[in-house]
Formats: structure tokens, sequence, C-alpha cells
């Protein structure tokens, strides 16, 4: 398929770019978070910038804001290269970044911290100036139009207020090019709205925005222009009026399916695992048989991974209440789901999937250990036979079963992740993301083990932002938003416009 | 089998025998088998509190209050020597304190989430309280009694605290390194959400160490209490930074994840060996405490420079 690489007016009619990054490239061991991307703001816009987890979305924050360098590519502001070789000189370049954590300091007041770092500029920069500090911060919030009092201390501030300390930061610095991460996140309806006057004044002053989100309405409404992240490649760049959500989430998620699924498909099982009033919402119930893939469509946000996490017991004290083999049971924790014979891969390998300086071996064996006791101490030569055997059977690259996992590629560390599964025969294993990140090769191997898991008569539930995956792989597919479940389709022959219109709740 | 010996993590040790050997040009009394053997009884105490230790350190948690177990530990064992008149019941008794002591602060912070370093720091001050006023704030005498073989004793001319030591050595390294739940103990410092989807019970894990480390100082305060004939209600002040400094100083991480026992034993050993040359060379004990410093930060600055 080829995309249009931009939208809108050609490029004689338009002003020069104000930021433009060229042929970025950043890649970390075993994943190339960012290939090639083309990226421009014009002056004066709202740019929003969408993609799935791991599309590269924070990558690029990251480049412009100097906190990492990228390996290759060129940047140019006002038509000029600049290298960004830290936060300083992003900040004179004139970038401001807005985190979704605040980098306020919680004890100072409002004045101090929208003049943290210049105060010599409101002073002698020896001793605080503080009457003229707050003057002066009084001149930067009302052009924010906001009434906020600079006296106050930042920790008695709710998020928005926060929110706008941060934005009156940047424009204390007389930043041009604003990136928000997020901005939206942590605000109540009415203060999104607040958000977006101020978005629409800072724009009326000339500045430029870079509006991460995932929520589509919100880019609907606050974005000129729109740019797709995915795997690391800038998908496509449009005018946001003219463009319909369900091509932004045909551009964020779909694909041709091109690529081969080795899916092979089987008939089910009994039902292994039921849920009903998921996210205690009367709905369609989730069930999930033997010999059956069943996926979970639906954005990020969109409640799949928190629904994963109840089954599995991995949220304290937010039981889901399941049926499980038929009768009714209530992991409440991790170690009880195990026990019944549920497995988890989760989203996060390296946070939570894996204990990185332990090597490939204990990291295999750790939902197993407790089997490998003898009263004399630990069967060694089983555990190591067991690593080993799963080394072979997911063809994992390492020199050595004592290798630290630390220092294996991402497609590789996610193999350890499943092996420890695979190690303990689950019946039932949840997959989240199980190929974010990794490479075709290894996402191979990754479908064979399911269609495996199938033939022995074993369950999976996946989670996959990628539909074309989702749809090849599972047997049956379950679409989510806020919190629900909305509705069930075939896999396999899924039509991927109508999955996606209903992730996207165009024509909902 | 592919295990590599990487000269690298034996920093430390070099470093003990360095100054093993510096010791012993110094001083010709040093190096006899009889200092040697005094040396290792020195530091059995150390050694048995440094052992739990260890195992809190490598789960990313920290003990403050051993050095005041110690002292509840045998104030509460030498008291209940006297109360029921059987040294067993005594030895127990201490064992018990101790271990109860370790466990409640272990469920603190397991189960309700207080840093180590707070839970550990309030038991500190609960402990030294509760030898105080179970003692008030006396010596508690028990001289003539067959418990003192645990302090004064030995077995074939090994002192009874070596052999002591040398046990806790044994089933602490066996529980470390050879069941799972010494696997937990690494696993749940090296990356607690990864351990717990595991199907892990890190809060158990979390208790179990603390609770363990109360035993061992109920273990050092009896052998302390047999060696001196009397348990003090102010013994064991800064027995934590002797400890700590031991972890520190065999390699284990602060951060947690990582350790061995045997680094913990040769940083024992290193402040033994320096707590001892310095005596023997007439070193005022306040320089002494300026030189244990500066050791610890170059040791330690030392093992950074290796693994760089």
């Amino acid at each position: 398929m080829s995309e249009c690489p931009s939208g809108g007016p050609g490029p004689e009619s338009r002003p020069a770019p104000a930021l433009e990054m060229r042929g970025i490239v950043k890649a970390y061991p075993g994943v190339l978070a960012l290939d090639g991307v083309d990226f421009d703001l014009l002056p004066g816009e709202v740019h929003g910038l969408v993609g799935e987890n791991g599309a590269g979305k924070s990558t690029l924050l990251k480049i412009l804001s100097g906190a990492i360098q990228a390996d290759g590519g060129q940047v140019l502001v006002d038509g000029r290269p600049v290298s960004i070789a830290g936060p300083r000189g992003s900040q004179e370049l004139g970038i401001a970044v807005i985190y979704q954590e605040f980098s306020l300091v919680p004890q100072l007041d409002v004045a101090q911290n929208i003049f943290l770092g210049l105060e010599s500029r409101v002073g002698s920069g020896l001793v605080l100036d503080r009457g003229r500090m707050r003057r002066e911060a009084r001149g930067v919030l009302d052009q924010l139009r906001c009434d906020l009092d600079p006296r106050r201390v930042v920790a008695g501030l709710s998020v928005a207020e926060k929110q706008f300390v941060e934005i009156a930061r940047a424009l204390a610095r007389r930043s041009r090019i604003v990136l928000m991460d997020e901005p939206s996140a942590p605000l109540s309806d009415k203060d999104v709205g607040a958000l977006f006057d101020t978005i629409r004044t800072l724009k009326a002053g000339g500045v430029t925005i870079v509006y991460v989100s995932h929520r589509m309405e919100e880019l609907f409404e606050i974005t000129d222009r729109l740019s797709v992240l995915r795997d690391g490649r800038l998908v496509g760049t449009r005018a946001t009026a003219g463009t319909g959500m369900a091509e932004v989430v045909r551009m964020m998620v779909g694909r041709e399916i091109s690529e081969h699924y080795p899916k092979e498909r089987r008939p089910p099982g009994e039902a292994i695992l039921e849920l009903a009033n998921v996210g205690g919402f009367e709905g369609i119930p989730l069930v999930v048989r033997r010999s059956e893939v069943v996926g979970l469509a639906g954005l990020v946000g969109a409640g799949r991974t928190e629904l994963a996490r109840r089954a599995f017991g991995a949220d304290p004290r937010r039981f889901e209440r399941v049926t499980w083999k038929g009768s009714p049971a209530r992991p409440g924790s991790p170690a009880e789901a195990i026990g019944m014979g549920i497995g988890m891969v989760p989203e996060d390998r390296k946070e939570q999937g894996l204990v990185l300086g332990m090597s490939l071996r204990e990291n295999v064996t750790l939902p197993i250990l407790d089997r490998l006791f003898r009263g004399y101490g630990m069967d060694r030569a089983g555990q190591r036979r067991i690593a080993g055997e799963q080394v072979r059977r997911l063809g994992i690259q390492t020199p050595s079963i004592e290798q630290a996992v630390l220092r294996l590629s991402g497609g590789n560390q996610q193999k350890v992740v499943l092996a420890k599964w695979l190690a303990r025969e689950c019946e039932l294993l949840i997959l989240d993301e199980p190929t974010r990140g990794i490479d075709v090769g290894a996402k191979l191997e990754m479908y064979t083990i399911m269609n495996e898991l199938t033939r022995q008569g074993k369950a999976v539930l996946m989670i996959s932002s990628d539909l074309p995956e989702l749809i090849a792989m599972s047997d049956r597919i379950y679409v989510m938003r806020d919190q629900r479940i909305l509705a069930e389709y075939p896999g396999g022959s899924a039509d991927q416009e109508t999955i996606m219109t209903c992730i996207a709740r165009e024509g909902a | 089998m592919e295990k590599r010996i990487n000269w690298k993590d034996y920093g430390s040790l070099f470093g003990l025998v360095g100054i093993g050997l510096a010791m012993g040009l110094l001083s010709d009394r040093f190096l006899s088998l009889g200092n040697l053997v005094n040396i290792a009884r020195q530091v059995s105490i150390n050694a048995i509190i440094a052992m739990g230790m260890t195992l809190v350190v490598i789960t990313g948690g920290i003990d403050l209050s051993v050095g005041s177990l110690v002292a509840l530990s045998g104030c509460a064992g030498i008291l209940s020597m006297a109360a029921t008149g059987s040294d067993g019941l005594g030895l127990a008794a201490g064992l018990a304190v101790g271990s109860g002591a370790g466990l409640v602060t272990g469920l603190f912070v397991a189960y309700c989430g207080i840093p180590p370093f707070i839970a550990t720091l309030a038991m500190l001050t609960v402990a030294r309280g509760g030898a105080l006023v179970m003692t008030a704030g006396q010596p508690i005498v028990r001289f003539d009694s067959p418990y003192r073989w645990i302090g004064e004793g030995n077995l074939l001319g090994v002192p009874a605290p070596i052999l002591i030591m040398a046990l806790v050595l044994g089933l602490t390294y066996f529980l470390l390194r050879r069941t799972p739940l010494g696997s937990y103990i690494y696993a749940t410092g090296g990356n607690e959400e990864a351990a717990r989807l595991s199907g892990i019970k890190v809060a158990r894990v979390k208790s179990f160490v603390y609770l363990l480390s109360g035993l061992y100082c109920g273990i050092g305060g009896m052998v302390l209490a047999a060696r001196l004939g009397s348990a003090q209600p102010n013994t064991g002040e800064g027995f934590e930074l002797d400890a700590i400094a031991a972890v520190v100083l065999g390699g284990t991480s602060l951060m947690g994840g990582k350790g061995k026992l045997w680094g913990t034993m040769v940083g024992v050993f290193i402040i033994g060996v320096l707590n001892n040359g310095f005596n023997l060379l007439n070193v005022s004990p306040f320089f002494q405490l300026i030189a244990k410093g500066c050791v610890i930060i170059l040791a330690v600055l030392l093992d950074q420079a290796l693994k760089r």
C-alpha cells in the first residue's frame, strides 16, 4: 500500500516548517525504535502524533527534548540543521516538553516553579526577588488566561493546575515548540476543555504544539494535522479536516494481510474460562475454550490489559469473578491463578516479565522452582535440562543457558518469558502484546507455539494492537472500548474495516 | 558448566589478602595461628548478623535494627534462664524473641508497605527500649552455667563461636543457593513485579528475610551474652553499621537482586583484620574509626573501577 506522505496544501504554498526531522533512526538492542522518520511541524499548528504503544512516539519526543540522541538523521529548526545534545540544547532551541509525569518541585510556589533555573532573569540571580518573580509569573499566567495565584505552593494544586504551571514554564522560556505527551490523560472532561482553550491561546501566539494522545475525539477536535507512527515508521501525515477516524485507526493498526500467518484451525473444546460483567458492566461475556485462540482488540486504554491482569489476579484487591472449568473462582494473586493453570506473558517484558540480572535458566524455571526442589537441594540437572529444552523448542539464540537475560535481544527475551509458562504447562496462556517490538522471525515462532498449544488442547487469550495479526491468529475476537466488551467477531474471516470502525467508536 | 572465573569478581578478596599481608609485615604477631583464630572468633558475631543482613539487602531492603535485636534477644534469653532455671529454654527464648521481632518488622515491610529503612529504624528504638525495660537498665549476670560454652568453649581446639558461624554460613548458603526460597529472594530484589507475576509470594519472601535476620541476631545475642557471662541492654550499638559495611564490601548491591554470601564473609574479615591489626599496632581507637571509613570507600571505589 502506498501512503501519501502528507496531506494538506502542496509544499509551495506552505510556510517554511518550524521544525523538520529527516530520516531519524534510533535503535535499541534488538529493536529499531525509529526507522527513518520524516516529520515536520508548521509554525503555529497543532500537530497530533498518534500510534500504539511501542510505535515510537516517546522515542521521538525524547530525541526532540534532548533526553536521548538519534543514531542517524537530521533535525532542522527554521531550516537550519541543529544537533540536540541534551535537555539544555533543546530548551535553547525553543523546544519544551510537557510529560505526563510533571517535573515540578512540589515544595516551591507557582512563581518559583515557573522561573526555576531562570532566577537571574527575574532578579539578581543571587537572592530571589520574589515580588518581581510573582509579578512576572502573573504576566505569563495572564497570557494563558489562567487566574492561578503565583504564590500558591505546587503541592496543593490540582493536576490540571499543575499542568498550567508546566505550560507557563514553557512559555516563560519563550518556547516556540511545545510537545505535550498525553496531556489530557489525567484530566477531567471539564479540565480538558480548559486545556484546549490554553492550546488555542498558545497557537494564536504563534506557538507550535505537538499533541500526543490516544483519544481520537480529542485529536479530531484540537489538531490541524495528524501524523501516525507504527513500528518506528511514519505511516503518514494527514490534514485533520477531511480525514475520518477509521482511516487514522487503519493507519495505526491496520496493514494489508500480506505476511504469512501459519494459523491452524481446529474445533474448539469445552469452555475453560468465562467472564461475565467485564469491568462491572453488563454486556457480552468473555468465553475462552480449549484449543482456541481468543483475541482482544481495542486501542490502548480500552481496558484489555486491565481485563487480563484481573483474570490473572495481578491487581491486588481487584478480583475478577471468573468461571474456571465450569466452577466459580476468584484468583486473588498471580500465585493462585498459576495454581489454577493460568499463565501470563505480560505487556512489558523488561518491567514485568523478566528478572533481567538473572540467567536464562533461572528466569525460565522461576514459576516451577517448587517442583524442582528435592530435600537435599535444588534439582540443578533438571533445571538445566528444562531450560535447555525450552531453548531448543523456541530457538532462543543465546551463548548459554547461564547468560543473563539482560544481554539477549528483545525477541529472545520475549521467548524466555514465554518459556516460563511453557515449562509450567499452563492450560490457559494470556499473551499481552506478545509480538511487540520483536523481529519477523521471532513473531513467526510465536505463532507456531500458539498453534502447538491449541493442538494440545490448551487455550490462548491474546491481546494485540496489530490488527492483521489478531485477525489472522484468533479463532474469535472481542472488541473492547471504555472497559467494555462491545462486540464479538469470528477470526480469520473478519473484516478489518468492520473491526476498526468498532474500535474507533465511529458509527456507535 | 560454562563458568569461567572472572577475577574482577574477587576484588574484595584481593583487598583482604593485601590488607592481611600489610598487617603481617607491620606486626610479627599478626600472622600467627593463634591470632588468626582470634580474628575468626572476634568476627563471628558480626558474621552471623551480616549473613542475615545480606539476605535482607538482596531483596532490596535493609535492617537497621540488628544491634538492638542482639541486645533484646540476649537480655530475654538470660532473663528466661534465670526465670526457668533452664539454659536450654533460655537459649530458645532468646532466639524466639529475635525471630519474633524480625517477623514483626518484616510484616510491616511486606504487608503495610512501610519502607524497610523506616520499619527497621522503628524496631531499632523499640527493641532497645524493650531491652532496657526488661533489665531495668542493668546488666543481667549469669556466670557459671553450661550455656557459656557457646561463647567460651571449643571443640577440638576450634572456638565454639567459630563453629556456630560456620554452621550458620552452611545453612544460609544452602538456603540461598539450593532452595527455591533462595532464588525467590534474588528474584524479589531483582524485579519484584516480575517475581510476583511468576507466582512468587513476594510478601512472604520479604517477611521471611527479616525473620531470619532477627533469628541471626538472636544467635549473635546469645553467643555474645555467653562470651561475656552477662546480658547487657546497651550492647550491640553500631552493629548494624559493621554488618552493612561487610555486606557492601562484599559486593552486594544495596539496590537488591545481587549479592553473595562469601563476599559478605570477605567483608566481615576485612573489618575484623583491620580492627585486630590496628590493635596490635597500638593505633588509637579514635583513629581506627577514621581508617575504617576510608577503607570502606576505597574498597567500593576499587570494586567499581574493576567492574567497569
